[in-house]
């Protein structure tokens, strides 16, 4: 029982932790994009690669401080959406998802590639950048905090709080925007993209607005992720991070403003608290170990994931708090 | 037949479900899949390895020690006249793998890796163990020499890539359903192969046919359990996808918890000898895939050509309601397509495990090579997908030549990006399709 309990507060902690930000923060745009304007980006992933490795090659590589490598990081992230959006934009949905997981997975695999690693330090990635922003936190960066029986170092709590007031401002921002003029076009095009262009509105250029604004949101996770563990690595941004969020988004509901946070915060509850309690019951040997070794514990949540996409897209796409008629089901 | 022609005008037919043959089907695959990890544990830990390079041949009568990393001796064999050595282990764990130099024949020398390696062996694997041995010819031929040796290599590849392919652009020519979960049914066919072959003991080609039947009933499967059921609730395009997504997930990490994240190979063919062509060379195992493949398409075309059946699929791709309303079994036509695609996806991962190994997640990396592939010939025509693919596959090969080999499918990711901008409807695909 008192495992269970382990297993309830270390998922209490994944529930605040900062991969609950990462995935915010990545289906806070990937919200932007698939809830609001019905573009299917397949590689925000990719995005967040750049805002992490933005920050990392800046200071580890060029010696440029902390800040400057934000900058480098969202501008890499700007670029990407503009070489992504330019050709795909004007086709129909499955192209653009199509090309961005593609361009995401050829990312990963230049970034770890033997030729790049002078830059991005191959598969071993790069490490030592994050100390500028971790001693600017107002309390011992190494000390240890009890919150609620969960244990916290100094510097995981100031990544925490300030990862969580990126998606408070994001999720406000988004919150404006989609009651702003310039959202309710967006929200006509995923509804009607003819009808708008009709009206004389330049679609082409608002999903280009959108597929930018979405792409910085996600770098900001990637740059929230990279600064939390300390390290950038390519093989640390894999396409299933993507589906993670894409599921995430869903779970909560797309096109609603608190849905990608409430959907992240969930999913990695449910995910580490399936974690824990596997291991925990195989090491009991309630689960026989022939039928389920812990070694398959981490891919059985991944199996969980994409059984749960399914199903709740065949079942409920709306989420927890959508709107059934507010979700793009249907290409155009 | 003739109440298809009363049925809603929509992308997603409606149809009966054939609940019992969905269950039989569902029963079948859940006892295959208990099957497997009782089968794989059944082996016992062990190291194996082949010495060969391609001028020497196989090499035999070298004397292989193995010791654990703390030390102790384990055992010792020789290989055999395939150069091949298998020594069994106690468990699993770290151990020292040493081959003797002086036993090599002139000309071979050993690799940069030298003459001991340390591997990891997992439970119940049969680790192999790479030596790299070096006989001078890695770095031999001049320039046109290599781009010829590439091309026939792209040419290999770009079937490969087509005849798994021919099936994801059928279905979706005759569905409208970008099927993400593909490269999954590539995967679960090479591995069902390997365990039919490596751990079921059954030569290659009798095994590759089974794995083929397993497949079409895999890709069956999949119309019936998902896809047929999902067109009758009419759920759209995009919510489809994301199912398709989800599948592959499911599919995928399922298949690494039964199978593992090793990489391994087949049980035959593997000790080939590369034959001197003049300006390339080629094992026969190669020629075979090449030869493999384009008698496969080649059935193909033929069947979309001349059959009945073929004309159905390509009928229905073109214009489903038309084809309904003329009196044509849409999800017959489907059901078809489905399996078809499944055995072929199956044929083109025991082809692709033949020339990189069997992988968990082979599939996945082939699957956006698949996608430059039918996006670049035009989504949804079969004969797109097959030139198509080629291109893909030779261009990849071919950017070898400037580029270092581990970011060559960048460069087919790149290809794929840079013809979208130039010619959005692919090279056979039709305007009217792009949206």
């Amino acid at each position: 029982m008192s495992e269970l309990l382990d297993a309830f507060a270390i998922a209490g902690k994944a529930f605040f932790g900062f991969q609950a930000i990462f995935f915010a923060l990545l289906a806070i745009g990937i919200n932007v994009h698939f809830g609001y304007t019905g573009l299917l980006n397949f590689g925000q992933i990719a995005f967040a690669m750049l805002g992490g490795f933005g920050i990392a090659i800046s200071v580890s590589m060029w010696g440029l401080p902390f800040w400057v490598g934000v900058l480098v990081g969202v501008a890499a992230a700007v670029v990407l959406a503009l070489l992504l959006g330019l050709p795909t934009l004007r086709l129909r949905a499955d192209y653009l998802s199509i090309v961005t997981i593609a361009a995401a997975e050829g990312l990963r695999l230049l970034f770890r590639s033997v030729s790049a690693t002078p830059v991005t330090g191959g598969t071993r990635g790069l490490s030592a950048f994050n100390a500028d922003f971790i001693n600017l936190a107002p309390w011992d960066p190494a000390g240890r905090h009890q919150i609620l029986g969960t244990s916290w170092s100094g510097g995981e709590l100031w990544v925490a709080l300030i990862g969580w007031l990126l998606v408070t401002v994001f999720s406000l921002l988004v919150w404006q925007l989609m009651r702003s003029p310039w959202g309710r076009v967006v929200k006509a095009i995923r509804e009607d993209e003819d009808a708008v262009r009709a009206l004389g509105k330049n679609v082409y250029a608002y999903k280009m607005q959108a597929l930018v604004l979405g792409g910085v949101i996600g770098a900001f996770g990637g740059m929230v992720y990279a600064v939390a563990t300390g390290s950038a690595i390519p093989d640390q941004y894999q396409n299933a991070n993507t589906f993670l969020a894409y599921a995430a988004l869903i779970l909560g509901g797309a096109a609603r403003v608190l849905g990608p946070v409430i959907g992240s915060m969930l999913l990695l509850f449910i995910l580490q608290f399936a974690d824990t309690g596997l291991r925990a019951l195989i090491d009991n040997g309630i689960i026989p170990e022939a039928l389920l070794s812990s070694t398959d514990v981490a891919q059985i949540r991944f199996v969980l994931v994409g059984l749960g996409l399914m199903l709740l897209l065949v079942f409920r796409p709306q989420g927890i708090f959508g709107d059934r008629r507010e979700v793009m089901l249907d290409a155009r | 037949m003739g109440t298809s022609a009363r049925r809603r005008p929509s992308r997603w037919l409606p149809g009966r479900r054939p609940l019992v043959l969905t269950l039989l089907l569902a029963a079948f695959t859940m006892a295959l899949a208990m099957l497997m990890p009782g089968v794989a544990s059944a082996a016992n830990e062990a190291v194996t390895g082949t010495l060969q390079t391609s001028r020497s041949g196989p090499i035999a009568g070298v004397p292989v020690t193995v010791e654990t990393a703390a030390g102790d001796p384990v055992d010792t064999a020789e290989t055999d006249e395939d150069g091949r050595f298998s020594v069994p282990v106690p468990g699993p764990g770290e151990y020292e793998v040493t081959i003797d130099p002086e036993a090599l024949p002139d000309g071979v020398e050993l690799g940069e890796r030298g003459e001991s390696l340390t591997v990891t062996v997992g439970p119940n694997r049969a680790q192999p163990v790479l030596f790299g041995l070096a006989d001078g010819t890695s770095n031999a031929g001049g320039g046109s020499v290599e781009a010829v040796q590439l091309l026939v290599d792209g040419i290999r590849f770009g079937l490969l890539i087509a005849v798994c392919a021919v099936g994801l652009s059928l279905i979706y020519g005759t569905t409208g359903l970008t099927n993400f979960a593909h490269g999954e049914l590539v995967t679960i066919g090479a591995v069902v192969a390997w365990y039919i072959n490596v751990q079921g003991g059954i030569p290659l080609i009798p095994a590759t046919i089974i794995a083929m039947i397993v497949g079409a009933a895999v890709g069956a499967l999949n119309e019936l359990a998902i896809w047929r059921p999902l067109r009758r609730r009419g759920t759209g395009l995009v919510a489809a996808l994301v199912v398709s997504i989800g599948l592959s997930m499911l599919l995928r990490y399922l298949v690494q918890i039964v199978y593992g994240g090793f990489s391994s190979p087949y049980a035959d063919f593997q000790t080939q000898r590369t034959i001197d062509y003049g300006v390339f060379t080629m094992t026969n195992r190669s020629l075979a895939s090449i030869v493999i493949s384009v008698v496969v398409l080649v059935l193909v075309a033929l069947m979309l050509q001349r059959t009945a059946i073929g004309k159905a699929m390509r009928a229905v791709a073109d214009n489903r309601d038309l084809a309904a309303s003329s009196g044509i079994d849409v999800n017959r036509v489907i059901l078809v397509v489905w399996m078809m695609g499944g055995a072929l996806a199956t044929l083109g991962g025991v082809l692709l495990g033949l020339s990189d190994q069997v992988q968990w997640d082979m599939g996945f990396r082939l699957l956006l090579l698949m996608f430059a592939g039918v996006t670049l010939g035009g989504l949804g025509t079969a004969y797109g997908a097959l030139v198509g693919s080629l291109i893909v596959g030779v261009f990849v090969q071919m950017s070898t030549l400037v580029i270092p080999s581990d970011v060559k499918y960048v460069g087919g990711l790149l290809l794929l990006i840079v013809i979208l901008v130039l010619r959005p409807q692919g090279i056979l695909g039709s305007r009217a399709r792009i949206g």
